[in-house]
């Protein structure tokens, strides 16, 4: 398989990564570097391990073979800096909590003290845009805050790390579109490594500076695309770019052949 | 949230009403000298003697009192091993035998055994209502825990919670609307075994004075007695579902199915 290292300070390492779950291999062979402040992208069709690849990076699994790191030292479990978004906000959201009891969690999670909770959380539901919504519960949201709000209560971890699962997979295009733009700006402000992982495609280009393309049985990379686009990108131009479909076509000839 | 404040419909009085008046009428019309029945003004006039000769309030206090102090002890246990056993494989294969051959024995059946470890008396009655509630809030609290959903653990796990905090945050939380509803169940059998056990032989609370009536040959007693042990009972399950609402929010009452 090809090198893809590239120059930069490595952040999170895999070094020929294997894993199996009851015996069944899920993944095999991993080895990538994700730089400081990289933006990457994962693709590939369903059951090739891309949930298990970002829970190894969450430190929610263990490898089975070869070893991961973050910022050097070995990965030993989950650590605070590395903040996950789930696709199914409707199970990860505590659904007795308001939102302001959600983001709490994460800030009773970091011991932040009481005090300072207050401001946290009104920064955090106005950036996201859901200061009217404070008192709700996820229940009386919409699809699109709901998920708006899980990432609230990520980025009040002030990670370094976000690692998003399918984060948009199950919301209208439009509503897509704009927290696609959301989490750009989120990146760009926090200078956040963000691990990406979608079976979007365009998602992936638009949103990546590279974009790896995974073949299933076991999970194994199959090709990566260094994205060039410029930023900050826009949902229209960016789009119609030349780069862009020709990206989005290579991208394309690649998944359909690994989905034979 | 829910907001189920559901108006009474007094259309649901026509057929008690109805039946009592119908009761009174047939009562008057034969002059019935009968050891089963009583006239509704007879029994009116019993439990108004009863509750001012202090019968009443005494009776009822027993029985509540027993029932409660027998579904929290139950209860208490109950949900200390069912959160265990919910949370733990091991410890749930570990006491899977020993539940389910235990947990068939009915309550009553132990009234001989607490009968020679405690004599008559409250503490008798109590250990008894303690068994019968311990099991619905084993079993349902257990499912409650083992069923919280895995995606609110590894939210858990992730923000770096230890398990205490977990357990405290997440799961009792979660498992909370299961548990209430087990507790309500549990509270409604506390009363039926407390009320059996009185009426079994140990001499306090409304069974026993209902057997009194009986064997006394006062039917317009007992029938009083019944009539307030359903009006005891409704009040206690409202009680329960008050405080389920007042003390414990929305966190009790989301809704259970998913």
């Amino acid at each position: 398989m090809a090198e893809l290292r590239q120059n930069g300070e490595a952040l999170i390492a895999f070094d020929n990564v294997d894993l199996s779950l009851g015996g069944k291999p899920i993944l095999a062979g991993i080895d990538v570097s994700i730089r400081k402040g990289e933006f990457l992208s994962v693709v590939g069709p369903s059951g090739c391990g891309k949930t298990s690849l970002l829970n190894l990076a969450a430190g929610l699994l263990m490898p089975s073979g070869g070893r991961i790191t973050y910022d050097g030292k070995m990965v030993a479990g989950p650590r605070q800096e590395i903040a996950i978004v789930f696709q199914d906000y409707g199970k990860a959201l505590l659904p007795w909590r308001t939102a302001t009891g959600n983001i709490a969690l994460a800030l009773e999670a970091m011991n932040v003290p009481k005090a300072e909770r207050e401001t946290r959380i009104a920064e955090l539901l106005d950036l996201i845009g859901l200061s009217e919504h404070a008192a709700k519960f996820p229940n009386q949201l919409s699809g699109g805050m709901q998920q708006r709000l899980q990432i609230a209560r990520c980025l009040a971890q002030s990670p370094k790390v976000l690692l998003m699962d399918e984060p948009f997979g199950a919301l209208d295009a439009m509503t897509r579109q704009a927290l696609q733009d959301e989490v750009l700006s989120i990146a760009a402000r926090t200078g956040a490594t963000v691990l990406f992982i979608t079976h979007d495609l365009e998602e992936a280009i638009y949103l990546g500076d590279r974009v790896i393309a995974m073949r299933p049985n076991p999970g194994r990379f199959e090709a990566s695309f260094a994205i060039e686009l410029p930023r900050p990108r826009d949902q229209l131009t960016t789009r119609e770019r030349p780069e862009f479909l020709k990206l989005r076509r290579e991208l394309f000839d690649v998944v359909k052949e690994v989905e034979h | 949230m829910s907001g189920q404040t559901t108006r009474f419909d007094w259309r649901g009085l026509v057929i008690p009403i109805g039946f009592v008046i119908a009761a009174e009428l047939a009562a008057r019309a034969t002059g019935w000298e009968s050891t089963m029945l009583a006239a509704p003004s007879d029994i009116v006039a019993a439990f108004w003697t009863a509750l001012v000769d202090g019968t009443v309030l005494h009776a009822t206090l027993a029985t509540l009192a027993t029932s409660l102090a027998g579904l929290c002890l139950g209860a208490a246990f109950g949900l200390l091993i069912g959160v265990l056993l919910g949370l733990s494989r091991t410890a749930d294969r570990l006491m899977e035998f020993s539940i389910e051959t235990l947990r068939p024995i009915p309550a009553v059946a132990l009234i001989p055994i607490a009968l020679l470890v405690f004599g008559f008396g409250f503490r008798m009655e109590i250990s008894i209502v303690a068994f019968a509630a311990f099991w619905p809030i084993l079993i349902l609290s257990r499912a409650a825990v083992a069923g919280v959903e895995p995606r609110l653990i590894q939210v858990a796990r992730a923000l770096g919670f230890g398990h205490l905090a977990r357990i405290w945050k997440i799961v009792l939380p979660a498992a909370l609307p299961r548990i209430f509803v087990a507790f309500r169940l549990a509270a409604g059998i506390a009363l039926i075994v407390a009320v059996t056990v009185e009426i079994a032989g140990n001499p306090i609370g409304l069974g026993y004075n209902m057997i009194l009536a009986q064997q006394t040959l006062r039917p317009e007693l007992m029938l009083a007695l019944l009539v307030w042990l359903g009006i005891v009972g409704w009040a206690f399950n409202q009680f329960l579902l008050w405080s389920q609402k007042y003390l414990f929010g929305p966190a009790a009452m989301i809704r259970i199915e998913r």
